[in-house]
C-alpha cells in the first residue's frame, strides 16, 4: 500500500472530498459521531445489495413473494443478501434521524449551514420515502397492510387526499400496479435523486469550511491523510462487521404471502410511522396527518431563518441554559405525552360527551389543545425560571416535539396488541 | 420590493421558461402514474342470491366480493363494504358482539355500518342493491360514500 503510486491516488481522488488540512477539533469522533458519513457508507451498501437483489427480484403480484422464498431457500447467501439489505435500510432511517438531531443540537444549521439544512431534511424525506416504498416489495402481509395504512392515511389531506392516496397507489386498493410503481421508485428514480442531493449536501459541507467546531479560535491544523482517512476507514470497516455479524443472526421478517381478504390483528405501519398511526388514534386524521405536520415540518424548515438569535455555532445545546432546557423538556414531554395517551385511552372521551358536535372539534380541535395549551405554559415557565433565552426555547420545543414522537412510536410499536389496545 | 427590481426581461424569459417546462414535466410525470389505474368498469353486478336465502337480522359474508350482506329486521337489506373507512383494512363481522370489528385500529360498526367506536369518523361504504325477480344484484364497482345512516340507504324487495 505504500507504494507511491497508490498512495497518490487514494489521497488525490480523497482530497476531492477533502480538503488536505482539517481543524483537530473536528476530527474528535465525538464531534459528529461520523454520522453522516455511516449515512453515506449505509447508502453504498444499500446501493451494492441492492443491485444483486434485483437479479432474483419480480416485481409481480404473481412473483414477488415466490421470488424472495427462492432468493432465501435457493439462491446461495441469499438470505444473507437480504438482511444486508434490510437492516442497512433500516439503519439508515436511524442513522439519519441521528444526524439530523446532531447537527441541530450542535448548532450546525445557522448562517451559511442554513441551505445545507433544508437539503438534509429533503434527503431525510427521500430516506424514509425509499425506506417506505422498498417496504412493499416482499408483497407479504407485513408489507400490504403496512402501506394500505400508510397510503389511506394521505387520503385524508383535505382537498387533494382522495386524488393523492389513487395516485399513489395508482387505484382505489393496493394492487400490482402499485408494487410495480414502488419497484421503480425504490429502485430508480430515488437513488437517482438521492446521489444528486447527496452531492450537493456533500459540496456544501465543505463550501462552509468543515464541520463546526466547539471552539472556533483554535486554529490547530492536521493533514486529512492519515488522520481523518484512517478515522473513518476504521469506522467504516466496523460498520461492515457488525452489520454482517447481525445480518447472520437475525433474519429480515417475512410472513405469508399477501392476502387482501384478511388484515392480520394488529396491523402496524412501518415502526418510523408509528409515531403517526399512535397519534391518530387520538386524533381525527386530518389533524393527525395533515396540520400538525405541516406546522412541524414549517417549524423545523424555519428555525435557522429565525432573527436576532444568539447562536453560539458548533457549541452543544448552545449554553448550559440550552442544555437545561433540553433535559427538562425531554422529561416533560416524556411524562406528559404517556399522561395523554394513557387518558385518551381510558377517561377523556369527547367524541360520546358530545356527540353532536362535529368530529373535527370533538377529535382534532379539543385533544390539540389539550396538548397545546400545557405545553405552552410550560415553555413560559422554562423562560422565567430558567431565564432561557429565544433559541434555548426553540430547542425547548424541539425536544418536546422529538420526545414526544418518540414516546408515540415506542407506545405503538411495543406497549399496542391485539385490536390496538394497551398493554394487551 | 427588492424582489421586483431585481428582474429583469432576461431573467424573466430565463424564469418563465424554467416554470414551463417544470411544470410540463410535473404535468406529463402526473399523467403517467394517472394511466395505471385506469381499469375502471362503470358497473360490475354480482348476484348475490334469492331473497329468500337470507334471514331478517343477519349478516351475510361475501368475501371475495369485499362486502357483507346485511339483511336488516324489516326485511331491508345493505350491501356493506368491508373497508374500514378509517385507514382502509378489512373489517370483520363478529357474530357474537353483532358488530363489525377492525382489527387495525380497534373501530367498530354496528348491522347499518354505523360508528360505534372510533377512530373511524363515517360510516362504512355501501353498494348499490337492485332486486330483479326476487334475485339480489350488488353493483360491486362503485362503493357509495356516506357520513352517516339513513333509512333512504335500504333497498327493500
Amino acid at each position: 500500500m505504500n507504494k507511491p503510486g497508490t498512495q497518490k491516488a487514494i489521497t488525490k481522488f480523497l482530497l476531492h472530498l477533502h480538503p488536505p488540512k482539517v481543524n483537530a477539533q473536528s476530527i474528535k469522533y465525538t464531534r459528529t459521531f461520523g454520522l453522516g458519513g455511516i449515512a453515506a457508507l449505509l447508502f453504498v451498501l444499500l446501493f451494492i445489495t441492492g443491485m444483486l437483489l434485483r437479479f432474483v427480484y419480480v416485481p409481480s403480484e404473481k412473483g414477488a413473494y415466490d421470488s424472495i422464498l427462492y432468493l432465501q431457500q435457493e439462491v446461495i447467501f441469499g438470505q444473507l443478501l437480504r438482511n444486508m439489505h434490510y437492516w442497512c435500510g433500516m439503519l439508515l432511517v436511524i442513522v439519519s434521524f441521528l444526524h439530523v438531531i446532531r447537527v441541530f443540537y450542535s448548532q450546525s444549521i445557522f448562517n451559511e449551514r442554513r441551505k445545507n439544512w433544508l437539503y438534509g431534511l429533503l434527503i431525510m424525506f427521500l430516506v424514509i420515502m425509499s425506506n417506505f416504498t422498498g417496504y412493499l416489495l416482499p408483497w407479504d402481509q407485513l408489507a400490504y397492510w403496512a402501506v394500505t395504512i400508510m397510503t389511506n392515511m394521505l387520503s385524508y389531506i383535505p382537498l387533494i387526499g382522495d386524488p393523492l392516496a389513487n395516485l399513489v397507489r395508482g387505484g382505489a386498493e393496493v394492487n400490482e400496479g402499485t408494487l410495480l410503481r414502488f419497484y421503480h421508485f425504490h429502485t430508480g428514480l430515488l437513488p437517482l435523486l438521492m446521489v444528486f442531493l447527496m452531492s450537493i449536501h456533500f459540496w456544501l459541507v465543505r463550501k462552509a469550511k468543515g464541520v463546526t467546531v466547539a471552539d472556533s479560535s483554535k486554529k490547530e491544523m492536521v493533514p486529512t491523510t492519515p488522520q481523518l482517512v484512517y478515522k473513518e476507514i476504521v469506522v467504516a470497516l466496523s460498520l461492515i462487521l457488525i452489520l454482517i455479524l447481525f445480518s447472520m443472526l437475525i433474519d429480515a421478517p417475512l410472513l405469508e404471502k399477501a392476502n387482501p381478504l384478511e388484515s392480520p390483528n394488529p396491523s402496524k405501519a412501518p415502526w418510523y410511522f408509528m409515531g403517526f398511526q399512535e397519534l391518530l388514534l387520538h386524533m381525527h386524521p386530518s389533524f393527525g396527518i395533515f396540520i400538525v405536520p405541516v406546522i412541524v415540518t414549517a417549524f423545523l424548515i424555519y428555525i435557522p431563518f429565525v432573527k436576532d438569535l444568539q447562536v453560539n455555532v458548533g457549541v452543544w445545546f448552545n449554553t448550559s441554559v440550552g442544555k437545561k432546557v433540553t433535559i427538562w423538556s425531554a422529561i416533560y414531554s416524556t411524562v406528559f405525552t404517556m399522561l395523554i395517551i394513557v387518558s385518551t385511552e381510558y377517561l377523556l372521551k369527547f367524541q360520546s360527551w358530545m356527540p353532536d358536535a362535529p368530529v373535527l372539534i370533538t377529535t382534532g380541535l379539543l385533544p390539540l389543545l389539550l396538548y397545546v395549551l400545557p405545553t405552552f405554559g410550560f415553555i413560559l415557565m422554562m423562560k422565567k425560571h430558567l431565564k432561557a433565552g429565544k433559541l434555548e426555547l426553540i430547542i425547548g420545543l424541539v425536544s418536546i416535539l422529538l420526545t414526544g414522537y418518540l414516546v408515540m412510536t415506542v407506545v405503538g410499536s411495543l406497549m399496542r396488541g391485539e385490536g390496538m389496545h394497551l398493554f394487551a | 420590493m427588492d424582489i421586483i427590481k431585481k428582474i429583469t426581461r432576461r431573467s424573466f424569459i430565463k424564469k418563465a421558461i424554467i416554470t414551463l417546462v417544470s411544470l410540463e414535466l410535473v404535468y406529463v410525470f402526473v399523467n403517467l402514474l394517472k394511466k395505471g389505474g385506469e381499469t375502471k368498469v362503470s358497473s360490475n353486478l354480482f348476484a348475490a342470491g334469492d331473497i329468500d336465502l337470507f334471514e331478517k337480522g343477519r349478516v351475510y359474508p361475501f368475501s371475495t366480493e369485499r362486502f357483507y350482506l346485511s339483511r336488516l329486521d324489516d326485511g331491508g337489506f345493505l350491501a356493506i363494504s368491508t373497508k374500514c373507512t378509517h385507514l382502509g383494512c378489512t373489517v370483520q363481522f363478529k357474530n357474537s358482539d353483532n358488530k363489525f370489528l377492525c382489527p387495525c385500529h380497534a373501530s367498530a360498526f354496528n348491522k347499518h355500518g354505523e360508528v360505534l367506536a372510533p377512530p373511524a369518523t363515517s360510516a362504512l361504504d355501501l353498494y348499490n342493491i337492485t332486486i330483479e325477480n326476487g334475485e339480489i344484484f350488488v353493483d360491486t364497482a362503485t362503493p357509495v360514500k356516506r357520513a352517516k345512516y339513513n333509512s333512504s340507504q335500504i333497498t327493500y324487495a
